[in-house]
């Protein structure tokens, strides 16, 4: 029992210490990279403006066309199931909140575990669909690269042991515990330098794209 | 041109890399969601048509310079270069299969403006000899001869002698001091004069001082569709020294939709300042003297009408009201496509695609979804403006045997206009 034991302790301290620094010190380092290239000043004569249309954009593209939603409805239903299970999995957790209040001070009110378990059911199963639709689906074989494997992979695995973790599902529990938190700093360090960075250049991706468009008096 | 070499095409990339495309690409979660907005892609089914994959050299530029990761993996030689033999492999995706329409940039879930991005990886395609024949031409015409379809000033004179005699009208030209400056594309002149005798009728109607400018009558920039700043800016310039020789208040884009976002939005930055004057479409401009009165029609055409979009003006233009305006101000019964305005779909032309003829049968092929968008509208006759378009949905309508009349929405204008006289006798019925 110790060797699980000690492998907990490594993960909860030093891992979990290592893994946050190299994110956070990442994802710096890449909005610096983005922002660092800059964008030349546009000397055409405005129609409209950028600041107002690119928050728009940023809202109205957590919606799709109607008619491109037809065309392609699965990716759009499995991206959002996937997306909010994830969040309500991640932030709505009660140990998940307790273990951010110990660590910064504050929380926030969890839901009732069942109802984040069905999440996280459902975000499970949103996933293992999103991989069959990635590996079926001709579009999106051909723009699928190693990097989109890994990162779905390093999605799954903490909401898999996770899952495990909580139902103690693995024995001892130590052990399935530590793998949770081993796979979240997986997680964590893979993320600014792969695609997971999205969560954050989505928002300013919007942005240019609604206030590019903006400027010329066309809300995209 | 200097000699084109790969070395010279990816430092062209790595120029037009700037903080938006590294957002973009940063962004691109591979759900190919763009595939479904494109006509190429969803007219042959082919998954190579999706649009970010398009844009595949570029990305691996941004993310080999410009990303620390990618820095690391070049330097264990873990990544692979963009090489002569890609960008070839590249020039149909690039080229035949893109239109630059932007439709992929308005429904990307992330917010990517893909065809921004198809803009700049043509520069790169440009100078590494990547770009198509036809194209090239185009653009080696323009310079030259100062038309893409190597139109000269006498053959617009020549064009212009007979637009006089029909209508009675004079066309200025060089007259300084006027209050407009209008420019013309190729494809006017030579297939649809009837636009400049339109133009010649509403300014006479609502008393506006106008001219056409002997050293900048072609407003389509090939430099823009090629992907050629350097070029761009040259034609660009003749339009600015013209304006400014003449004095003159405004310059009016024709029709066509690159010609305006030629000159309305990439010009200043082209040149590298802002103009001493406007630049204003010729819908806006006719939506205005709609708006404050100064031209007056009669009658209305009683066939159910369409119009299309064409996607420089709207997309990329902001040009969606005033064609519905003067729609509604000389139809009485107006349709619109399902989807129209900025949701639009693209004839399939645009962007260099109608002066490539390598991508003549996919042009043919990604036309049926006009075709069908057109034929579920259960209109009669359909509206554009954009000589491109036009030209290019006639050829659509030929090969797939449609029976539909294509107008140009200025003329219609123009023919409704109340006559001089008075007499309020309204012109024949379609």
């Amino acid at each position: 029992m110790s060797e699980p034991m000690d492998f907990l302790l490594l993960v909860r301290g030093t891992g979990f210490d290592v893994a946050l620094t190299i994110f956070v010190i990442g994802v710096v380092l890449r909005l610096f990279e983005i922002f660092s290239l800059g964008r030349g000043v546009n000397l055409a004569e405005p129609r409209g403006r950028e600041f107002g249309p690119g928050m728009r954009t940023i809202l109205t593209r957590n919606v799709p066309d109607p008619h491109t939603f037809r065309r392609q409805p699965l990716t759009v239903v499995i991206g959002y199931l996937f997306h909010i299970g994830l969040l309500i999995s991640l932030l709505l957790f009660v140990p998940h909140i307790e273990l951010f209040k110990e660590t910064f001070g504050f929380g926030w009110p969890g839901l009732a575990t069942p109802i984040v378990d069905a999440a996280a059911v459902i975000t499970i199963i949103a996933l293992l669909a999103a991989l069959w639709h990635r590996a079926s689906n001709p579009v999106m074989r051909r723009i699928t690269r190693a990097e989109d494997w890994l990162v779905w992979l390093a999605t799954f695995l903490p909401m898999l042991t996770g899952y495990l973790a909580y139902h103690r599902m693995v024995d001892p529990y130590p052990l399935i515990l530590g793998l949770h938190l081993l796979s979240v700093e997986l997680l964590l360090v893979l993320f600014p330098f792969t695609k997971l960075m999205h969560t954050f250049t989505l928002f300013i991706a919007r942005w240019y794209n609604g206030a590019m468009n903006g400027y010329r008096g066309v809300q995209s | 041109m200097s000699q084109a070499t790969i070395e010279k095409g990816i430092n062209a990339f790595k120029e037009q890399i700037d903080a938006p495309v590294a957002a973009f690409f940063s962004s691109c979660v591979s759900c190919g969601m763009c595939a479904e907005a494109c006509l190429f892609y969803t007219e042959t089914g082919d998954p190579k048509y999706t649009p970010i994959h398009k844009l595949e050299p570029l990305r691996r530029v941004w993310e080999q310079e410009y990303t620390l990761t990618g820095k690391i993996k070049k330097l264990f030689g873990l990544t692979e270069a963009v090489t002569d033999r890609m960008l070839s492999e590249w020039q149909e995706l690039l080229y035949d299969s893109c239109t630059m329409c932007a439709r992929c940039s308005m429904v990307c879930p992330v917010g990517n403006d893909i065809a921004y991005m198809v803009r700049k990886a043509r520069e790169g395609m440009v100078a590494s000899g990547n770009a198509p024949e036809g194209v090239r031409m185009a653009s080696t015409r323009a310079v030259r001869i100062g038309s893409p379809m190597g139109v000269k000033l006498t053959s617009l004179q020549a064009q212009i002698r007979h637009i006089e005699a029909d209508t009675g009208l004079t066309i200025p030209i060089d007259v300084e001091g006027a209050e407009y400056m209008a420019l013309l594309s190729s494809m006017e002149i030579m297939n649809f004069p009837e636009y400049i005798g339109g133009l010649a009728k509403i300014f006479a109607h609502a008393g506006i001082s106008w001219t056409l400018c002997s050293t900048a009558f072609e407003a389509t920039n090939s430099g823009i569709q090629i992907g050629s700043s350097d070029i761009a800016r040259e034609l660009v310039q003749r339009v600015v020294d013209g304006a400014e020789r003449l004095k003159v208040r405004a310059v009016i884009s024709p029709e066509c939709g690159h010609a305006y976002t030629a000159i309305r939005w990439e010009g200043p930055n082209l040149v590298g300042r802002r103009f001493t004057f406007k630049v204003i479409h010729i819908l806006e401009l006719l939506d205005q003297l709609r708006a404050s009165g100064r031209i007056r029609t009669e009658g209305l055409e009683r066939e159910c009408m369409t119009f299309h979009d064409p996607c420089s003006l709207v997309r990329k233009g902001g040009v969606i009201e005033s064609p519905r305006n003067l729609m509604n101000m000389v139809t009485e019964n107006f349709v619109e496509l399902e989807e129209h305005g900025k949701w639009g779909w693209c004839c399939g032309g645009g962007g260099g695609v109608s002066s490539n003829e390598e991508a003549a049968g996919l042009r043919h092929k990604a036309f049926r979804r006009k075709k069908e968008q057109l034929e579920a509208s259960g209109a009669d006759a359909l509206v554009t403006a954009c000589a491109n378009c036009r030209l290019v949905m006639e050829e659509g309508f030929e090969g797939y045997r449609v029976e539909m009349p294509i107008l140009g929405l200025t003329e219609l204008v123009a023919d409704h206009l109340v006559t001089e006289e008075g007499s309020g006798e309204p012109p024949e019925k379609r």
